[in-house]
């Protein structure tokens, strides 16, 4: 009965009634889907024209072929929120601890989880990039590398993901998490989403360098053939490997630190 | 029939350290199957800690503890298809309809996604949800999520239930609305263990009491064994001339349930009464009839407070 094929198998099918159940969150309040969208809707529109004429890109080159990339990823970073809430609502309701009274697997919560919030990305930076065609980027590098650059800014995401884990079990409640989500903030403007670092004073612009999304990033302008920051300092040089690299190193803080804390429930 | 639940020597602590706060501190508990078993403590005496170790969602520090044979530690996935967990705050899912959450939950069993569905409608229609399951729970009030609740923790018909506060904060009729439907279960045949605050839901529901306090038991019974150790009911009322003290009480012991005490000084006259109201009444009447004036007229009955004043000899 319990074998590990079968294991595995409720593993995928309660994963998949939990990814489910975040579709039909998305069914019930469809306005939920255009809301998460007018952030970074609002923020291309302000920068792309309100602001891009005072913006200069390194090299020349359209801001706005500039600035999609960043949106891009800013708009991964701050998937976090909807990781955090998720977890941190089901932690403080009881519901969690009803799943795990419950006889399904419990890998599923997590895998669902991540199914559902990997689902949502993909929808997000596919109305993101249509909009982005609409205002005059595009990609030039052929449609492999296009998809090269989303995959990797769904690696960020998938990143975050453990990171919203984490942070939602250590946080039960709506004031933390409220807190949390303005921590979120910094971490997002410091890169190099609107502006390169060259711009910046030297220290400045040394920690939006190594900042997690820049690389991420720099390598996705790299791969849609977009303007980049420019500069030859190490990381500008090594976009890619580090975009491989953060959040690979990321999810190895993380993922261990999120089942560790999982488990504590029942210390 | 054999017992549903065996707990023995059940001790938790929490943190460690100087933190370290003993929440358990050796409870033992049986509950005959078929049987309704309440918990009665004080906030912060234990009962969540010992749903929760029974429930399998939490592991004890010492001792043992069985659902229908199994330990809920060594053999917790088999104990997970043979219970049913309330827990102490609504665990539904707000955004989904009633219908949706317990569907979800049906999957969840296990259950195939059609007989999950069907689960659902035939809960809906017993716990009297059906016009309203396909809204959002959102938009449910207090009663009716806590229906929702104990429906979802009764899809796979479990044989043993457990139920942690399940009327807390409820109004009076949200309160009847689960009385009922546990009352429902238990014809059933299913084993029930509850946690209450109130004497009074222990009394309404319960074929058995353990009053647990500071992690212990430190009282057992039925109800009414215990109210008769507690002491029940009592009328009291003040008189408006102190020479009607004599008069009146001696119409309130031939009225009541046992002698009368009186409080010069406060003008208070004193009554145990078995059934409450209308003993409140005829005495309210009688005092009326013989021309005694009253200036305040109530009924008491032992605060939780007092119980365990008077099971532990210290106050809670
Ligand atoms: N997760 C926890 N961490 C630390 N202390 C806890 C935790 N849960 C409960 N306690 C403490 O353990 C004691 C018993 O709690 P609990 O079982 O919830 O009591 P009850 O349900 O009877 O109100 C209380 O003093 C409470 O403060
Ligand atoms: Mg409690």
């Amino acid at each position: 009965m319990n074998t590990v094929g079968s294991r595995l198998g409720w593993a995928v099918r309660d994963g998949w009634t939990i990814t489910r159940r975040d579709l039909t969150h998305l069914a019930n309040q469809p306005w939920q889907l255009v809301v998460s969208l007018l952030f970074p809707i609002m923020m291309v529109l302000m920068f792309g024209y309100l602001l891009g004429g005072a913006m200069t890109v390194p090299g020349g080159g359209d801001y706005r072929e500039f600035l999609l990339p960043g949106m891009f990823g800013l708009t991964m970073v701050f998937g976090l929120e909807r990781t955090l809430i998720a977890i941190s609502t089901d932690a403080s309701k009881g519901v969690t601890d009803r799943f795990r009274s419950m006889p399904m697997s419990g890998s599923a919560v997590v895998l669902g989880r991540c199914a559902a919030d990997l689902l949502d990305s993909v929808v997000v930076l596919a109305i993101l990039a249509g909009c982005g065609l609409l205002m005059g980027w595009d990609w030039h590098r052929g449609l492999d590398q296009a998809a090269l650059a989303f995959g990797l800014l769904l690696w960020l995401r998938f990143a975050m993901l453990w990171v919203g884990i984490y942070l939602g079990l250590m946080l039960p409640g709506p004031e933390m998490v409220m807190a949390a989500q303005i921590l979120v903030w910094p971490f997002g403007f410091l890169s190099s989403t609107f502006a390169s670092p060259d711009t910046m004073p030297g220290w400045l612009g040394a920690v939006v360098e190594w900042n997690p999304l820049s690389a991420t990033v720099s390598a996705a302008r790299e791969l849609f053939g977009n303007p980049g920051v420019g500069g030859d300092s190490w990381a500008a040089a090594n976009a890619l490997p580090l975009a491989l690299a953060w959040p690979l190193l990321l999810t190895a803080i993380f993922f261990p630190l999120s089942v560790r804390r999982y488990r504590r429930l029942s210390r | 029939m054999g017992n549903a639940v065996v707990a023995a020597g059940l001790r938790k602590a929490y943190g460690g350290g100087d933190k370290r706060h003993v929440a358990l501190d050796g409870l033992d508990l049986t509950v005959p199957a078929g049987t309704v078993h309440g918990l009665l403590g004080p906030n912060g005496a234990g009962k969540s800690t010992t749903v929760r170790i029974l429930s399998t969602l939490l592991r004890p520090d010492a001792g043992r503890a069985e659902v229908l044979g199994h330990d809920v530690v060594r053999e917790a996935s088999r104990v997970r298809y043979l219970i049913g967990m309330v827990g102490q705050n609504a665990a539904v899912d707000e955004i989904l309809s009633g219908r949706q959450n317990l569907a979800m939950f049906g999957r969840l069993y296990h259950l195939s996604g059609k007989e999950a569905d069907r689960r659902a409608d035939e809960l809906l229609e017993l716990f009297g949800l059906a016009g309203t399951g396909r809204k959002p729970v959102k938009e449910y009030s207090g009663g009716m999520r806590r229906r929702l609740d104990l429906a979802a923790g009764l899809i796979l018909s479990p044989r043993v239930l457990f139920l942690d506060e399940p009327t807390t904060g409820l109004d009076p009729r949200g309160r009847t609305e689960v009385w009922s439907a546990v009352r429902t279960l238990v014809e059933a045949g299913t084993t029930v263990l509850l946690t209450t605050q109130y004497l009074e839901e222990a009394d309404q529901l319960a074929h058995d009491i353990s009053v647990i306090d500071k992690g212990r038991v430190v009282a057992g019974g039925t109800p009414d064994a215990l109210k008769a150790k507690l002491g029940g009911d009592r009328i009291e009322f003040v008189v408006h001339d102190a020479s009607d003290l004599a008069p009146a009480a001696a119409l309130a012991t031939r009225l009541g349930d046992g002698e009368a005490e009186i409080d010069e000084d406060a003008r208070r006259v004193g009554v145990p009464v078995k059934d409450r109201v209308s003993a409140l009444i005829a005495l309210a009447r009688a005092l009326d009839e013989a021309g005694i004036a009253v200036e305040d007229i109530a009924l008491r009955r032992p605060t939780l407070d007092e119980v365990f004043l008077t099971m532990t000899g210290v106050a809670a």
